[in-house]
């Protein structure tokens, strides 16, 4: 569908259905960057990403380049990759360190910054003497509009007003950080300084939506669910041993549909929505008795049992994020495009925790996150699938979100699936998107 | 140790390690699963760091990190007939070159040699094109030889991937 200027965006989102245009139309995307990317918080990173002065890392909000990094008084910036002189960026890697001085240098004409963007100097200063101050806002790398951290998450917003972070982020996108959290004795977790970067051929809504498509693990998975449990028994039959948690993960995939169909969804404001979990994560092994008891010596014994009943798999945090707090795994949504989008993924240490729950994580980490996941192998060739059939003229305009719709409970704008399989969750997602792109909120 | 370290060693061995380099990446690219498992030692490990300074996958992330229960499993699924990204077909084809004999235990054979490879990967009618270098442990089991550790260290480990690795490289 060819988008016009004068086209009602709100009129592509139906209660039950919404216009292809959503995820194949670029003029559509670019208004998304607009009214969401650049309105509400972005995940940028964790604090302990950038541990030492003079540490960055550089990531997308839409089409800005942004900087996460840390000046020698422990301070950390959120700055816009950019050079202030002729428009260069400043850091062209991924990662790194700014060096001994803990300034940034620009490769072209060697303008320094520090790590709060300020201009720290620059050469042949003179040619500016009595023409511009050089401690003018226009000669410093600029700073994200707003910035804000809550439990060592950073968040970015490129606009100057809107919510707070803890406003915007409320009970259900804050109940990612604190399950992960709270499943330290410390009260913290660290990040591991590994970030898998896979580029998906698909919107960046049609990932989102999958987190929590109850229905495909089954089918989409069917493969690697099959390939996990023959494994199970072939590795006891040799070994005469419990084969390792990893193979569980992956034979879930493969659960059947009454087991997806008995969770809960659950919507919240914004967009943010909950999985809640299924993997059984508190067996009675070695490794979770250790757990439990460093978390009762810190807690006692009912909050510790609070915190590890905690039933979350899954934490949307939109537009932006998707987090598995029980497994300390993390995915970033940086949209490239209409039909392009980056995944940035990480996963973290529980401080204090024994080091099997970490093994746990990084199991998860390996199977389901890395390059060579056999798990999502299959979602990504899914997603492209739909991009491409999405992408047609003919065939159709819309998208059927009919599953349960008008069926589930919605209680002080908290919204409950009436089944697991009910897809509540992505009418949620468009609730809010209809928000945004109406009122820019 | 000599600046050429490779003419330490005799060209029969050298022989020996090419061919078995060469096998290994015909198997890859016939995609003969029953002889790729019995490449490895029982306790045989492919590795492929997602660090090139790594020095070892135990504990830390890895791109690959698979011992032959993990490499059955993949199998299991890629020849799975509900394996639907590998419905599209999916063919490789490796070269492998400069094969250098690092170091050989003269007692019983066991050796570590590096070898550069190329592979390109055609899927859903496009190709793309991976390359790296492989370090392999071997061990001289009858008459031949079976792999201890593959170690890949892969040019574009950083990433970003475009989509993601189903089979090992
Ligand atoms: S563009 Fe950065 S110093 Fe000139
Ligand atoms: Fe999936």
């Amino acid at each position: 569908m060819p988008y016009d200027q004068d086209f009602d965006l709100s009129t592509l989102v139906e209660d039950d259905r919404v216009h292809k245009a959503c995820y194949a139309d670029e003029a559509v995307y670019e208004k998304e960057l607009e009214n969401i990317f650049y309105k509400s918080w972005i995940y940028i990173g964790h604090e302990s990403q950038v541990l030492n002065a003079g540490d960055y890392w550089t990531t997308w909000v839409g089409k800005e380049r942004m900087i996460l990094c840390r000046d020698d008084k422990g301070g950390v910036h959120v700055l816009y990759n950019r050079c202030p002189h002729h428009g260069a960026l400043i850091c062209n890697n991924h990662t790194g360190n700014s060096g001994n001085k803990h300034a940034f240098r620009c490769p072209y004409h060697a303008w320094q910054f520090n790590m709060d963007g300020s201009l720290r100097n620059l050469p042949m200063k003179d040619g500016y003497e009595g023409i511009i101050d050089l401690t003018d806002p226009q000669l410093q790398m600029k700073r994200a509009e707003r910035q804000s951290t809550y439990r060592g998450f950073v968040f970015a917003s490129l606009c100057k007003d809107g919510p707070d972070l803890e406003t915007w982020l409320g009970a259900g996108g804050k109940s990612a950080f604190d399950d992960i959290c709270n499943r330290s004795p410390d009260g913290e977790c660290e990040i591991v300084a590994n970030c898998f970067r896979i580029i998906q051929h698909s919107n960046w809504k049609t990932f989102l939506e999958n987190q929590l498509d109850a229905v495909h693990p089954s089918i989409t998975h069917h493969s690697t669910g099959d390939a996990a449990s023959q494994m199970q028994k072939v590795y006891t039959k040799e070994t005469g041993e419990d084969p390792p948690m990893g193979y569980q993960f992956l034979a879930d995939f493969a659960l059947p549909y009454e087991v997806w169909d008995s969770l809960d969804t659950i919507g919240h404001p914004f967009g943010h929505t909950q999985l809640a979990g299924y993997m059984g994560l508190r067996p009675r092994d070695p490794v979770t008795l250790a757990h439990e008891k460093v978390l009762t010596e810190a807690y006692g014994k009912k909050r510790m049992d609070e915190i590890l009943s905690t039933n979350i798999h899954h934490v949307l945090v939109y537009p932006c994020l998707s987090v598995q707090p029980p497994l300390q795994q993390l995915r970033a949504v940086r949209p490239l495009a209409a039909n392009k989008t980056l995944t940035e993924i990480w996963h973290f240490k529980l401080k204090g925790a024994p080091e099997g729950i970490y093994e746990r994580s990084l199991a998860y980490y390996y199977l389901v996150n890395s390059p060579s996941t056999m798990v999502n192998a299959d979602d990504l060739n899914n997603f492209r699938a739909v991009q491409d059939g999405l992408s047609l003229t003919g065939g159709g305009d819309w998208v059927s979100l009919h599953r349960n719709a008008g069926q589930d409970t919605v209680e002080n704008g908290i919204t409950t699936s009436i089944t697991g399989m009910s897809e509540q969750p992505m009418r949620n997602m468009f609730a809010a998107w209809k928000e945004y792109m109406s009122t820019g909120a | 140790m000599p600046k050429n370290k490779t003419l330490n060693f005799s060209v029969e061995v050298q022989q020996n390690v090419e061919q078995f380099l060469y096998k290994q990446a015909d198997i890859l690219d016939e995609r003969n699963w029953e002889a790729w498992l019995e490449l490895f030692t029982n306790d045989g490990k492919y590795w492929m760091p997602a660090h090139p300074e790594q020095k070892t996958g135990d504990g830390l992330p890895n791109i690959f990190y698979e011992d032959r229960y993990l490499m059955d499993m993949r199998i299991r699924r890629v020849e799975h007939p509900y394996a639907h990204s590998q419905k599209a077909g999916h063919r490789t084809s490796h070269v492998v070159s400069n094969v250098m004999i690092e170091s050989e235990d003269k007692k019983n054979g066991n050796l570590v040699c590096s070898s550069r490879f190329h592979m390109i990967e055609y899927r859903l009618e496009k190709q793309r094109y991976f390359g790296g270098k492989y370090t392999h442990s071997l061990e001289r089991i009858d008459n031949s030889y079976r792999i201890k550790l593959q170690r890949v260290d892969i040019a574009n480990v950083e990433g970003p991937f475009d989509y993601v690795m189903q089979v090992w490289l």
